[in-house]
């Protein structure tokens, strides 16, 4: 059995004696010398966060940053909702006092960032970064001084822009502030630099995020998870990470490009002096599609594990799911030029896009078809989290209908930046990301506090958002057709969307109260929900098998993974892999494909210098928008905080 | 929920190298995502050189000298570096030492002759978009020199100190490689830079 499960390579080359192999320090206390609570006592104290300001912020733990990710990224989602709910008031009624453009500009704009940047790509990850090494079956996640960094950058990025905000510096070109309005000669002032910098921060956070995940599901994985016993909810992130590894440097160069051209004078974009405005374009969709994947990947791994544990049976199509995620993530790459159908392209090109946005309608179909089948053959309880999944069906489904009819090019040209296409990307956006996401909190939330969520008032919001939604955002479909184009701030009376708009405010007042229920029952399940245990639905995969909330170390003994759902597998004992220190923080690191025991390694302990970093790293980042110098003396700072990063510290952790 | 010990693992070793190692992995996903941000920069020049009737925009392409003896240096820096990485992986100190002065060395020559290459431009950035393509493609690839080469020079301190055994090894390895990735993404942009404009 050890042989499938644990490699015996050796490190050095034959001959040679490799210091991997120096003998453990027999004082050293090992997990198969004690048991029951007192190894879990000793291991909490090994894996802890030190009490106070000071271990609060040097924490390295992938459950207190994944919380803290989930948390922001809730935050951040609320702030966008608050600012697309002044937007409809707004507009309920034709020629509304309520605000002026620039405000209103201000609004779409931060509603748009916030939500894309801010909320869409963090919160998958986020709760990627809480999940995945529970799922995996390790201590922490690969890179926690990183994890950590990538947290404090993402917070003050969108801090940045939000005080930029308040401050009447908010940024006012639309979520993809596409040049020449937001370059240099239209937008002069600062606004649309925090937005630039807003991306900086967001992307580095989101890439090294991605960074991390890969390397945990590749190298960190329990002895035994070989590739096909991967939960399909680590197989979305882990595909996830590679569309952000490819698309999101592409956002980044154009904003800096945009950056440059704003503060010293490029002209990248400047057709004047040989520029092109189009290639911002190019390059904010190459990235801009994938974005709508990126989103959407990891709310099917919510799908895939509420659908599997409510419906009591395995998916349905495992190879099928994960060859669709994989397609998915191919096929999000050839997309992009369909957001740029009414630029004025080759009439091949604008053919090659239609026939690839229609194409990527059949590895989203099979998936629908294979959690259908699941339920089908299943015995599905139909709880909170199984109903935001039912309405996710039926929300997306619809959104992709209206998806595959913008892919044609006559119907995209006929309602471009219409509200046909704002109802249809709050379809695919909502309903294909925010419905599982709510799942997924109801699902997880024992997991993370120990406490149940209030079923009855999780059906009261089930119902009021599934309402809400479709009462603000089906009659868009409408208003569009009818000509209204997105991005105004009034309309007159005769053009005759009036009773419409109003019918849409009402929604979205109802979908607003459903938030406000999501709240009380977080915060008052907090408090007084019922005690969960450490698998409250009886669901298979291996956060389950750790305590509610986890211990520090996640699992006292790594466990030995044997089955796709290891604990509907293993009812009456769970196999585990002893041998681990119980003094220090090691965890096992294992092979790619087989997932063989492979090494015994250090995790690093916490330290405060990601959070110095992060600071540098923003004093830097705001600072350059008033000088370029900011990048030679910001930098430095950074440089410094990377080299007390990594300079080892004597603890074993370090020297090992 | 009761356990079954099945596998003993205290007798694994404490780090490897190459694709045994988590950091290595890490390496690679970041050398990837860089190299995407490179390929995104490069698609960036070519569309603006198809899009322009004339190309470089009223600008002679920078000068061949300096440009090429950093490429050649750069290139010739493969070998130790390869030295560093084998020495590395057979923990022997004195002579990674040895190599990691050398391309601590080698890689301060090189920033120097950057500089010198960006002086022996015939463009500034504020110029035209010629100019602003060929400074972002640069300044991006010195900022990677310039940050593995600080790397470089914090790892070779460390291994003069007390920290300079064990998992540091495997350190030195992960660098080299890194190192590498510094060396490949710079052919092909010499070759854009500086000879596709003279074909």
């Amino acid at each position: 059995m050890s042989d499938v499960l644990a490699t015996h390579e050796p490190v050095a080359p034959i001959g040679r004696k490799s210091e991997a192999y120096a003998p453990v320090n027999p004082r050293e206390l090992r997990d198969n010398q004690i048991d029951g609570p007192e190894l879990t006592t000793r291991l909490a104290k090994t894996w802890g966060t030190a009490p106070g300001l000071l271990g609060a912020l040097s924490t390295v733990d992938h459950k207190i940053i994944g919380r803290r990710y989930i948390t922001t990224a809730f935050m951040f989602l609320f702030l966008g909702g608050l600012s697309a709910v002044f937007m409809r008031l707004q507009l309920a009624r034709p020629e509304n006092g309520l605000m002026g453009p620039d405000l209103y500009n201000q609004l779409f704009t931060m509603h748009g960032t916030t939500m894309m940047f801010l909320f869409g790509v963090p919160i998958g990850e986020a709760l990627a970064v809480y999940l995945v090494p529970l799922m995996v079956g390790t201590r922490n996640i690969a890179f926690p001084r990183l994890n950590a960094f990538s947290y404090y950058v993402y917070l003050f990025g969108g801090l940045m822009i939000w005080i930029a905000f308040m401050l009447n510096i908010g940024a006012d070109t639309g979520w993809f502030s596409y040049v020449p309005l937001s370059g240099p000669e239209y937008s002069p002032g600062k606004r649309v630099d925090f937005w630039a910098q807003m991306i900086t921060f967001t992307e580095l956070s989101g890439l090294a995020v991605a960074v991390e995940i890969v390397v945990t599901v590749l190298k960190q994985r329990a002895p035994g998870m070989t590739l096909d016993r991967i939960p399909l909810f680590v197989w979305a992130v882990f595909v996830n990470s590679f569309v952000i590894i490819f698309a999101l440097p592409a956002v980044m160069i154009a904003s800096t490009m945009l950056i440059l051209d704003r503060l010293v004078g490029t002209h990248f974009f400047n057709p004047a002096e040989g520029g092109d405005a189009l290639l911002y374009q190019h390059m904010f969709w190459f990235f801009g599609h994938p974005e709508v994947y990126i989103i959407f990947l990891p709310a099917t791994g919510f799908v895939s594990a509420i659908v599997t544990t409510f419906a009591r049976r395995q998916a349905f199509g495992y190879l099928p799911l994960v060859l669709s995620l994989i397609a998915t993530g191919f096929l999000s790459f050839g997309l992009w030029v369909h957001h740029m159908f009414t630029v004025g392209l080759p009439q091949l090109g604008a053919s090659f896009f239609t026939a690839s946005s229609m194409l990527i309608a059949i590895p989203n179909g099979i998936q629908i078809f294979c959690w259908i089948a699941t339920l089908w053959d299943g015995r599905p309880v139909v709880k909170t989290p199984l109903l935001f999944v039912l309405g996710f069906f039926f929300i997306f489904v619809a959104g992709g209908l209206s998806g595959i009819m913008l892919a044609s090019v006559p119907i995209d040209t006929q309602v471009h930046d219409t509200y046909f296409v704002v109802a249809h990307f709050h379809y695919v956006l909502i309903g294909g990301n925010v419905f599982p996401l709510l799942g997924a909190i109801y699902y997880w939330f024992p997991k993370f506090t120990g406490r149940m969520m209030s079923e009855r008032l999780g059906k009261w919001n089930f119902w009021l958002a599934f309402i809400g939604f479709n009462m603000a955002f089906f009659p868009m479909h409408i208003t569009g057709l009818m000509g209204m184009p997105r991005r105004v701030y009034t309309y007159q009376a005769e053009m005759g969307w009036g009773t419409l708009n109003l019918v849409s405010t009402v929604g979205a007042l109802i979908l607003f109260t459903s938030f406000v229920l999501f709240l009380i029952n977080v915060i008052t399940s907090l408090r007084h929900g019922m005690m969960a245990g450490p698998n409250p639905w009886e669901s298979g995969t291996l956060e389950w098998a750790a305590a509610s909330p986890p211990h520090p170390q996640n699992f006292d003994r790594i466990p030995v993974v044997t089955n796709r759902e290891p604990l509907w597998a293993e009812r009456s004992a769970i196999p585990v892999a002893t041998g681990l220190s119980v003094d220090n923080r090691e965890l096992i690191v294992s092979t790619v494909t087989e997932a063989r025991a492979d090494l015994r390694e250090a995790s690093p302990e916490p330290s405060l210098w990601p959070f110095i970093a992060a600071v540098a790293t923003a004093v830097a980042f705001i600072g350059s928008i008033f000088t370029p110098w900011a990048v030679l003396w910001g930098g430095s700072a950074v440089g410094i905080a990377l080299i007390g990063w990594f300079w080892p510290k004597g603890a074993k952790e370090d020297e090992s | 929920m009761r356990q079954r010990p099945v596998l003993d693992v205290s007798g694994l070793p404490e780090y490897g190298y190459g694709a045994r190692s988590p950091v290595w992995w890490g390496t690679v996903g970041f050398c990837v995502l860089e190299g995407m941000g490179f390929l995104i920069v490069i698609g960036g020049y070519l569309y603006l050189a198809f899009l322009n009737q004339q190309w470089p925009l009223s600008a002679p392409p920078g000068s061949l000298l300096w440009s090429s003896i950093l490429t050649v240096l750069a290139v010739v820096s493969v070998w130790p570096n390869w030295l560093a990485k084998q020495n590395g992986e057979h923990e022997n100190l004195l002579k990674v030492r040895r190599d990691l002065v050398v391309m601590s060395l080698i890689g301060l020559v090189l920033i120097v002759l950057r500089i010198f290459e960006l002086g022996a431009l015939h463009v500034r950035w504020d110029q035209n978009a010629y100019g602003s393509m060929v400074w972002m493609l640069l300044g991006l690839h010195t900022a990677h020199i310039v940050t593995d080469v600080i790397d470089t020079i914090v790892l070779t301190v460390l291994m003069f100190t007390r920290h300079g055994h064990g998992k540091r090894f495997s350190d030195v390895s992960d660098n080299a490689f890194y190192w590498n990735f510094v060396v490949l993404s710079w052919l092909p942009i010499y070759v854009l830079l500086y000879w596709a404009p003279r074909l």
